[in-house]
């Protein structure tokens, strides 16, 4: 590997000996072809034009008047799949288009990464298979049958919990025996070398746009920029738009699913400890002698014990700030938004709303947040009226 | 104690290769294991190779995961581990090398680990998720406990990390034999041989094979390949979960399987 991939002593690639000629592959892939001009092109393009790029960043007054103060909306619900997730993939398929593989891989948990891994396997013909948990494929379900019209074939996986982290497990297993031929599309920005660091490139879009906008259509920076954290890729998209600004405040907000003190949650940076899980040193929800611990959340895109390496940088810098924010909290914002804007913001992007939400009345009516609204939440109408159920009138 | 060296160089001399079982520690339960254990020495193993069950073990297949479920709800830790070897030492002394996951490890205090496991009788400790590229963070640790090192080899490692890989091993290369996970395969591939064959030309360290051994006659091809010794996963831990609530069943199939194995190579 030519590079260690460490962010601090975070990161790094530990992973089994026979994965690490495939990684050396990816990682020199990458370097030859992100800045490599005919790459850059065709990626722009699908961007622009498959993905809908740029999204637009809206000011939510109906939202921040219940607040009171002001909020934009970074509106990745708005592009192609219905997420951030198609940066990632459009930006990782096309590096295995110009590798040659001709099989895609991906795990999922909300499905959003497995649906927009499907789109990409259908965009440039592709065989592709996604690993998803079998408690996420009832609760996404409506998501598994897209990547299913998609042409991907969606593999359930039974161990553990039946969730992110062990579709995870089961994608590097079934990778193992097919590193050959078989480009294995990593959904968020953690996992291995040289993962982290390719997909905060494909996703550093949001930051970018996000601040350009903000200047353009305020006439200044924000003072807050907040994004729910699962693997960390839609936050760090949008905090390295603003690493060197630093007076803005950058809040990452985690799974505080049914309660973060009786230990039922997916808090990694919250109430983790640095361990060592699928491929990285990072916070990790572990027991004592450093069993991975069962994770709980309404969000199944959330519901990770692990983190990205370079969110535990940034925490212990104090460059960022992390927060939980439990389920029921989480589904009052849902509704909130719902009712407030006309937008259905995915059950992920809802934890980033739920911190302002309990910002109300605390802070001053001038102050500006950024949220990334990483997706909508069409996918989650069915988890949200089992919760609420709507009133039948 | 009994050394990776005096074990390989004896059986250099009978022209033998090593048979090495592999165990789940604690799988189904402390006794059975310890009994399953013993029994798999009295029936000729020569080297154990013996792993902590991890929650999320990404190099193994079906049969280990599930052996892994079974020992942690059966309440199998670190600190059982280190009893069970201390007991199966008892019995026997033969090295032991560990097969673990970096977390288990890393949590404990990876120096404090490998004193601790020395002292109770084991000779290496084969990290699964981490590579020679941070063997660093290991071969210190391991030399101050008294420890030798083992890495592994793939069907996909060049022949200049082969070299690296020699390079950092002081007890034997653990060449996977297949790509994939752990797992009882019908078939060899036939990279088995070509990799031992490739290994022997670099380096004079031993060379074991394991991954998908399954049968005498695959265990007899990797012998004839030139391998120092043959490890067998899943397939022995197929036999105990095989015989859950019954012991001594158990402990006959795998000693008749063992045997049969040894008799072979
Ligand atoms: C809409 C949405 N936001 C956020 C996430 C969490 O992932 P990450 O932390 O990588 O952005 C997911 C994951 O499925 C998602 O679907």
């Amino acid at each position: 590997m030519k590079h260690r991939g460490r962010f601090g002593d975070y990161g790094g690639f530990y992973v089994p000996e026979v994965l690490i000629p495939v990684l050396e592959e990816l990682e020199e892939a990458f370097y030859n072809f992100y800045e490599d001009r005919q790459f850059v092109t065709e990626l722009a393009d699908l961007s622009k034009n498959y993905a809908g790029r740029p999204s637009p960043l809206y000011h939510a007054k109906r939202f921040s008047e219940y607040v009171g103060f002001n909020v934009y909306l970074k509106r990745e619900d708005l592009l192609h799949g219905g997420a951030h997730k198609v940066n990632n993939t459009l930006g990782q398929g096309l590096l295995a288009k110009y590798m040659g593989k001709t099989k895609l891989i991906a795990e999922t948990g909300a499905g959003q990464h497995g649906l927009a891994t499907a789109m990409i396997g259908a965009l440039f013909g592709m065989e592709t298979k996604v690993f998803m948990g079998v408690t996420d494929i009832e609760r996404q379900s409506v998501n598994v049958h897209k990547m299913k019209l998609c042409g991907t074939k969606v593999i359930g996986v039974e161990g553990g919990t039946g969730t992110l982290k062990d579709a995870i497990n089961d994608a590097l297993r079934y990778w193992t025996a097919h590193v050959t031929d078989t480009f294995y599309l990593f959904g968020s920005a953690c996992g291995p070398h040289p993962y982290p660091t390719i997909v905060k490139h494909f996703q550093r879009c949001i930051g970018e746009e996000a601040r350009q906008q903000c200047l353009d259509q305020i006439g200044r920076l924000p003072d807050m920029v907040v994004a729910c954290v699962g693997g960390g890729s839609n936050a760090i998209g949008i905090f390295s738009g603003f690493f060197d600004d630093k007076n803005v405040r950058l809040i990452g907000v985690e799974a505080g699913g049914r309660s973060v003190s009786e230990g039922r949650h997916a808090a990694t940076l919250v109430a983790g400890r640095v361990g060592i899980l699928h491929g990285a040193k990072a916070y990790l929800l572990q027991d004592d002698e450093g069993q991975v611990d069962e994770t709980e959340s309404v969000s199944a895109g959330l519901d990770y014990p692990a983190v990205g390496p370079e969110h535990c940088l940034l925490k212990d810098t104090g460059r960022a700030e992390y927060v939980a924010a439990e389920d029921e909290d989480v589904l009052d914002v849902f509704e909130l938004l719902s009712k407030t804007e006309g937008i259905l913001p995915a059950l992920e992007s809802s934890h980033a709303l739920a911190y302002l939400v309990s910002q109300k009345g605390k802070l001053d009516p001038e102050q500006i947040a950024v949220v990334n609204l990483s997706g909508r939440g069409d996918k989650d109408v069915s988890i949200v009226e089992k919760h609420r159920p709507l009133l039948n009138d | 104690m009994k050394t990776y060296k005096q074990v390989f160089s004896e059986l250099k001399e009978q022209n033998n290769t090593a048979l090495i079982p592999f165990f789940v520690l604690g799988d189904p339960d402390f006794d059975t294991s310890l009994e399953v254990i013993k029994a798999s020495i009295d029936a000729g193993a020569d080297i154990l190779e013996l792993g902590i069950p991890f929650s999320d073990p990404i190099a193994d297949g079906p049969t280990i995961q599930k052996a892994d479920i079974r020992a942690i709800r059966a309440g199998m830790n670190v600190a059982k581990a280190l009893e069970l070897v201390r007991k199966v030492k008892e019995h026997r002394d033969i090295p032991i090398g560990l097969l673990m996951y970096y977390n288990l490890v890393y949590q404990y205090g990876t120096e404090k680990f490998f004193k601790d496991f020395h002292e109770a009788g084991v000779n290496s400790v084969l990290i699964a998720d981490l590579s020679i590229d941070d063997a660093d963070e290991i071969t210190g640790p391991a030399a101050s406990a008294g420890l030798d090192t083992v890495f592994m080899a793939t069907p996909v490692t060049d022949p200049e990390r082969m070299k690296l890989v020699a390079s950092k091993t002081t007890g034997f290369i653990y060449t996977v034999s297949v790509l994939g996970v752990t797992g009882s395969r019908e078939k060899l591939s036939d990279t088995a041989e070509g990799l031992v064959g490739k290994l022997k030309e670099l380096t004079d360290v031993p060379v074991c094979v394991g991954f998908g051994i399954s049968t005498p006659e695959q265990a007899v091809a990797v012998a004839k390949a030139g391998a120092d010794g043959v490890i067998i996963g899943s397939k022995i831990v197929s036999l105990v979960e095989r015989n859950l609530g019954d012991r001594d069943k158990a402990i006959v199939e795998v000693s008749t399987f063992l045997a049969e194995v040894k008799n072979a190579i």
